[in-house]
């Protein structure tokens, strides 16, 4: 036994060492087993520490990947924020119908799993007499005809918070929010741990419980990194202000199909946009100001 | 958009040729005082636009019918032809000739007796609901579509109110979200 002692000693194979010697031989060989693809989106870092470079090399992959899955031309971009733009939404419930046009518009946009089904928009039904009253509202309403006698409509999307808790929570920073004020989530650094779906306090996070499953004729093949390319089983998405429509100047998909006109949206920053105008002229209201979460998206009574 | 819920069975077919045109937001009654004025010849500086009017089909020009016919300003029923017009906006107290100018009959008129375009119909509509035309110039009251940093399309007030009957008509809602359940 000595012997072997003495020869062994300048190694030095303590526990330690053994370990990790044999977790990196192992992970070697599981990567050098495994495609180049897959191997590549194993190795990715997340988007905010990748350079513009590697930036490219992944949107190249995706767009390859997307493309062979789905059989349609897919662009992927990453188009970064227009200076000085700072979004805000507000929503006229006086204006509401709960036509859930802006839902199923929000689906073929942003390419939400069809099975099972997902919506990044949630329209509440409520009764005129209670006022705002998230408990007893109703997410199932089904009319022949809206809006229902003694009822108003209160969508819920993500309220893209200026001190967002999912952000705060996230253990891995997959999720942050961009200098235009968008809560974005980079859904190939997400863990799926779903922590920032239990702190938010609107539901507006969701999760790809299954494999995301999209008609190839309906998908949308315009897609941007941080919003509406198609996800991952495990990963959670949430409404990004159509980041990929509204970086390049256009209005979110919500706001061009809500038949009311209920919808607004604009920049913060621009004292001649839509949005200033209501802020400076109209009652507006922010859902759970108590919890100084600090939303982006307003409620106002347009009447 | 699957369905436009305008007036029920009009399109707007007969004014294709007239495609896009401006809004003339700076001229009319905004101004009252100078920053506001100020702020609507910025509004048409930028490019907002309008789609034509929504007429009937084979409805417009109006002339082309009524160029003939003798004029008649007695309140009646009306029974040869318009008889699908049943009026529910302030029935009580107005009627056709209210809006619809009896000399011109392609044009609209206000109550002072100005002629107003069809194309122009928000002036008309604006005389008694000021405020909803003040929000609709500012983007506030009604669909706006386009880029939220650039040109802009608004629609026309009888879009989506029939002048005739403008209250808002309410249409049937999309299926509700599945409950959730056991994941397959």
């Amino acid at each position: 036994m000595s012997i072997l002692k003495d020869i062994l000693s300048p190694i030095k194979l303590n526990r330690r060492t053994f370990l990790k010697s044999a977790a990196v031989t192992s992970s070697a060989v599981a990567l050098s087993a495994c495609t180049k693809e897959t191997r590549e989106e194993l190795l990715q870092k997340d988007f905010r520490s990748m350079s513009k470079d590697e930036i490219a090399k992944v949107i190249q992959r995706l767009e390859e990947k997307y493309a062979k899955e789905y059989g349609k031309k897919f662009s992927v971009s990453a188009k970064e924020t227009i200076p000085h733009t700072f979004f805000g939404y507000a929503l006229d419930i006086s204006r509401c119908i709960g036509c859930r046009r802006c839902v199923y518009a929000c689906v073929e946009e942003n390419n939400q799993t069809k099975e099972p089904q997902l919506h990044w928009i949630q329209v509440l039904e409520m009764e005129k007499e209670l006022g705002i009253d998230l408990i007893h509202s109703n997410l199932y309403y089904d009319h022949e005809e809206v809006p229902y006698e003694g009822h108003f409509y209160l969508p819920v999307q993500c309220q893209q918070c200026k001190n967002p808790p999912c952000v705060k929570v996230c253990p891995v920073g997959a999720t942050w929010t961009t200098s235009d004020g968008i809560v974005v989530v980079d859904y190939n650094w997400c863990i799926g741990c779903r922590y920032c779906m239990a702190a938010c306090p609107y539901g507006a996070r969701h999760y790809n419980w299954g494999k995301v499953k999209l008609d190839t004729e309906t998908i949308n093949p315009n897609t941007h990194y941080l919003g509406n390319r198609p996800r991952y089983k495990g990963a959670v998405e949430k409404c990004t202000f159509c980041i990929q429509r509204v970086r390049e100047g256009r209005y979110p998909k919500c706001v061009e199909v809500c038949p009311v006109g209920a919808r607004k949206f604009g920049n913060l920053l621009d004292e001649k946009s839509e949005i200033r105008y209501i802020l400076e002229n109209k009652r507006v209201i922010i859902l759970k100001e108590e919890l100084n979460t600090q939303p982006k998206f307003y409620y106002f009574y347009g009447t | 958009m699957r369905r436009f819920w305008f007036i029920p069975g009009l399109i707007l077919p007969i004014f294709a040729w007239l495609s896009y045109f401006p809004l003339h937001v700076a001229s009319d009654q905004m101004s009252d005082s100078g920053e506001k004025t100020q702020q609507s010849a910025e509004k048409q500086q930028m490019d907002i636009q309008i789609p034509p009017p929504p007429f009937s089909e084979g409805i417009f020009p109006c002339s082309e019918c009524h160029a003939d016919m003798e004029v008649n300003l007695k309140r009646r029923k009306l029974v040869e032809f318009h008889e699908d017009i049943v009026l529910k906006h302030d029935e009580k107290n107005r009627w056709c000739m209210d809006c619809h100018d009896a000399n011109n009959r392609d044009m609209l008129h206000s109550a002072s007796g100005e002629l107003i375009d069809f194309r122009e119909s928000y002036k008309l509509c604006g005389q008694c609901h000021g405020p909803k035309l003040r929000d609709w110039k500012a983007g506030i009251h009604g669909r706006r579509t386009g880029y939220w940093n650039g040109r802009k399309e608004y629609l026309l007030c009888a879009h989506c109110h029939d002048p005739h009957s403008p209250k808002f008509k309410s249409m049937k809602p999309e299926p509700p979200p599945k409950k959730p359940g056991p994941i397959k």
